[in-house]
């Protein structure tokens, strides 16, 4: 029984393109108190355009219903549980959006004389310093603009220190487990990617990896616990080994969540990894950004952080462009800076004993989901779940009902799917990461809904495989978007 | 619960993890605070920024008006706490802004085909000269050196690692790229050249003559901007292969350097090479209109290792800010937006001693005489104004040369003291 949602209509609406109409406009300007430039004289009449050919000329009020409608058609954590697996979906506190919005915050320009940022550099250096408590490493970079831009940066600072040691390595080890950043990142580094094979628990094979650790190896990208939500348990040995060759471990922090407050990555060997604030310090996914990647490394990886630096110099805060061996820039200016107040609002409300509690609350919401779902759902892997759990589809597919068709048959249900088909090396993937965010109410509704597609795979399967029914729109043809791309609107030229 | 999970105490969660990766410590980080506390703190960070100045800082991050439909939009949590849109039946919302967004970058820029957004305009460029190095084979990258120096910077970072080696192109009296050099230094190794219009010392570029120089060596144009709102009334660089650019001006805010949003849009043909999430129109099993995302096949969680880039995340929230901004201000809007914005940078310029007689749009060069740049500066600040930007930062021979920016927000009076604090000079420098 559908229990969590009733259907209700909502508003269709065109594309702001059809709905336009010339002379319309929701703007007005104040009058201009200097004399006016004519364009065509100032610039010459070359560089000056007759009009932006079919921009929108819409009313205030139609803008607002556009945009409102449009906002109608999206599922959202606002509206309940989004168990994406590895994306950590947690709630958004929206005294984060409240104090980024802070005048002096939101207008700084990152040109201003720093005595008129001190504020600004102040909470930069408040949230480094928090978040190298939390990883327990020397030093953190907060100017990468997400969590691959994070790998990026990581992997050119193995790189420098490995060519200031005289030779730059050609490889980097990645688990055939890791999100796809991992390998993509590593190429765009200037590195071949070598592969390594999981054994049957899920982890990183112990037994295999010393064969692979040649002097070619420039590192390993290892993501703990890895993603089918299980912590490596050899992860000291695993950076010993690198160790002993010269080789680096990259953590790619993407689930940390787990891990907050209950160990930390620098104690345990790591030498560099990313943190994504945008999962684990709460800082909202908005439909796809912005996040930021920040990095942590180690004290010997620390002169090739990105410049500038932050620096104290008599008592004030100062940017320092004085590093001889850092890696240079990924990014103008300093950082995603809103996102980075957010964060460090997430740290305040929570202090150091309650992040630790958020871990433990996101290791029971996990397990619980895990346990109720364990008759129905064929568990991937029998070790221990940390964050989240993954099954596959096994038992389902044998009656004709796989991943994709469970995640959306649980729209109609009223949740969000979980993350489908991932990780690549379990067969039918279902991906479950509730956060410690979920009341137990909406956790029993959810495994409830779950349970219930169980029972029409069994009984009903044609349901769950034609399934969504309830949405607005049903299952997209993905095929004809790619075989026929139209990736924007023209008049006349469509696809449906 | 933890009865249905077999389990005592909530510690047992973790008492499985080998005994030498436990974090046996406290974390040094003090203890939550109120709502009320956190707020304070953010409060008294912010006044210590220098709130209500008034200020002529440009180079990169413009201080637009910012309508207030804006922030109605994206607080809406449908926008704000959703995910990537994989789930197209649940993300018609999202998917469907992305596609307007998608096409007012291309009637903005003058391209057939724009991505669903990237980090910001600096990490643009290097995916631009990555992307031209996959078109064409080729390894050499000449970037203008008017092109904003972080950009520049950014791109040596991304370059170094991959052995692409760079060349940078010098200006002339007029403050544009200097063809001749161009001419100079393009030969049948170079993928791409690189240019920024209104470049960095708020000039246009002749983009015509650059393509056509580049286009000869069968080389690609890649055409940056870091000011959106000259688009609202100069040519489009129709004839660059590829665009980037910085969306900032469009109702995001500076936020001490970001987040900011970046684009990438090409030519129909480069469709394939182009990095990030794209969005196209489908149908659904009824046959209704429909939105997803599509072309996945270059991205790196299906193409791993072979990806186009490693981009994963981009800007969505802060693309759909500068969605509702085009929207609000729309075709007619945004041409008086620039129109004023000329009108302003103009109206200061003519009051200044500038360095460079090429056409400006709302930034320009000015230099000090008879007084240092940064004694100019000060003297504002004790009037509430911040000045413009020392160039002797990135550019040693413009020392003593100050970047200034007014935008429609600039007022008179403050322009006035600008000029006053120059020491009132007028006429141009050196016509």
């Amino acid at each position: 029984m559908i229990k969590k949602v009733s259907p209700h209509p909502n508003q269709n609406e065109l594309l702001l393109f059809e709905i336009s109409s010339p002379g319309k406009r929701g703007y007005q300007l104040p009058p201009l108190d200097v004399p006016a430039v004519e364009a065509k004289q100032a610039l010459g009449a070359a560089n000056v355009r007759a009009e932006i050919e079919g921009f929108p000329e819409v009313s205030e009020v139609e803008a607002i219903r556009h945009f409102t409608r449009l906002s109608t058609w999206n599922y959202a954590i606002d509206l309940g549980l989004y168990p994406l697996g590895s994306c950590t979906m947690k709630y958004n506190p929206r005294i984060n959006e409240a104090v980024a919005r802070i005048e002096g915050l939101a207008w700084a320009h990152p040109y201003q004389p720093e005595r008129l940022a001190q504020g600004a550099m102040e909470i930069m250096a408040a949230l480094e310093h928090a978040l190298a408590e939390i990883t327990g490493m020397a030093a953190v970079t907060l100017q990468p603009a997400a969590g691959a831009h994070g790998e990026l940066t990581g992997i050119l600072m193995i790189r420098a220190l490995l060519e200031s040691r005289g030779n730059p390595r050609k490889k980097i080890l990645v688990p055939d487990s890791a999100h796809g950043t991992n390998p993509a990142t590593a190429t765009i580094a200037g590195y071949t990617v070598q592969n390594v094979k999981s054994n049957e628990r899920g982890m990183v094979d112990l037994d295999a990896l010393p064969g692979l650790v040649t002097e070619d190896v420039a590192g390993l990208m290892v993501t703990n616990p890895n993603t089918v939500g299980v912590f490596e348990q050899d992860i000291r040995k695993i950076c010993g080994l690198l160790h002993e060759k010269g080789a680096m471990v990259y953590m790619d922090g993407a689930n940390m969540n787990a891990l907050v407050g209950v160990s930390r990555p620098g104690d345990f060997g790591v030498d560099v990894m990313h943190l994504n604030l945008h999962k684990t310090f709460s800082t909202p996914h908005g439909g796809g950004g912005p996040g930021t990647g920040a990095v942590a490394v180690t004290r010997e990886l620390k002169p090739f952080l990105p410049s500038p630096r932050l620096a104290k110099r008599d008592g004030e805060w100062t940017w320092n462009y004085d590093l001889p061996q850092s890696i240079g820039r990924v990014k103008a200016f300093y950082g995603n800076f809103g996102v980075l107040v957010r964060a460090l609002a997430y740290i305040m409300a929570h202090g150091g004993n309650g992040l630790r509690q958020a871990t433990l609350d996101a290791l029971l919401n996990s397990n619980y989901i895990r346990a109720l779902l364990e008759p129905y759902y064929e568990l991937a892997y029998k070790a221990p779940s940390m964050h989240e759990c993954v099954f596959s589809d096994s038992r389902q597919a044998k009656l004709g009902v796989r991943t994709g068709d469970i995640a959306k048959r649980l729209i109609d249900y009223g949740f969000h799917p979980y993350t489908v088909s991932f990780p690549l090396i379990v067969h039918g993937a279902l991906m479950i990461e509730p956060t410690e965010t979920e009341s137990k109410r909406e956790l029993d509704l959810f495994v409830d809904a779950m349970i219930s597609i169980a029972k029409e795979a069994e009984e009903e399967p044609e349901t769950v495989t034609s399934a969504p029914h309830t949405t607005r729109i049903k299952r997209v043809d993905e095929v004809l978007a790619a075989r026929r791309p139209v990736l924007r609107w023209k008049p006349g030229q469509t696809n449906s | 619960m933890l009865e249905a999970i077999g389990l005592g105490a909530q510690e047992e969660l973790v008492s499985y993890l080998p005994e030498d990766v436990l974090f046996r410590g406290k974390l040094s980080i003090e203890n939550g605070k109120s709502e009320y506390e956190i707020v304070d703190y953010f409060r008294e960070r912010g006044q210590a920024c220098g709130s209500g100045y008034a200020s002529f800082l440009g180079a990169g991050v413009y201080r637009h008006y910012r309508p207030v439909l804006v922030d109605t939009v994206v607080a809406r949590g449908e926008f704000l706490t959703s995910y990537t849109p994989y789930q197209a039946e649940i993300a018609q919302g999202t998917l469907t802004s992305i596609f307007e967004f998608q096409t007012m970058i291309c009637q903005l820029t003058g391209m057939d085909v724009a991505n669903a957004s990237m980090y910001d305009g600096s990490s643009a460029v290097p995916e631009a000269a990555m992307m031209a190095v996959r078109i064409t084979s080729r390894d050499h990258i000449l970037v203008a050196k008017t092109v904003h120096p972080e950009y520049r910077q950014v791109l040596a970072t991304y370059t170094r690692f991959q052995g692409m080696p760079v060349e940078t192109i010098a200006y002339t009296a007029t403050g544009q790229l200097d063809l001749a050099d161009l001419e100079a230094k393009l030969d049948e190794t170079v993928a791409a050249v690189i240019v920024q219009t209104p470049n960095f010392f708020g000039v246009i570029e002749q983009i015509k003559e650059i393509a056509e120089l580049t286009h000869r060596k069968g080389a690609l144009l890649v055409a940056s901007f870091t000011e959106a709102v000259a688009l609202g009334l100069i040519e489009p660089p129709r004839d660059a292969d590829i665009v980037v650019g910085e969306l900032q001006s469009f109702a995001i805010t500076p936020s001490y350097g970001g987040p900011h949003a970046g684009i990438i849009a090409t030519k129909d043909q480069y469709v394939r090479q182009i990095p990030g999430r794209l969005v196209g129109e489908t149908k659904d099993k009824d046959g209704k209109r429909a939105y997803c995302l599509t072309l996945a096949t270059r991205e790196q969680h299906i193409r791993r290792e072979k990806a186009t880039s490693n981009i994963c995340t981009n800007q969505a929230l802060i693309a759909l800010m500068a969605t509702v901004f085009m929207t609000v201000y729309g075709k007619a809007g945004l041409r008086e937006l620039a129109e004023q914005n000329l009108a302003k940078a103009h109206y200061l310029a003519s009051g200044l001693p500038r360095v460079f007689d090429g056409p400006f749009f709302n930034e320009f060069v000015a230099r000090a005489r008879g007084k240092d740049v940064a004694a100019i500066n000060a003297e504002l600040l004790e009037q509430g104004v911040i000045g413009g930007l020392d160039l002797g930062r990135f550019y040693p021979e413009l020392e003593n040369s100050m970047l200034l920016c007014a935008t429609e927000t600039a007022r008179r009076e403050d322009m006035d003291r600008v000029v006053a604090a120059f020491g009132g000079t007028q006429g141009k420098l050196g016509s």
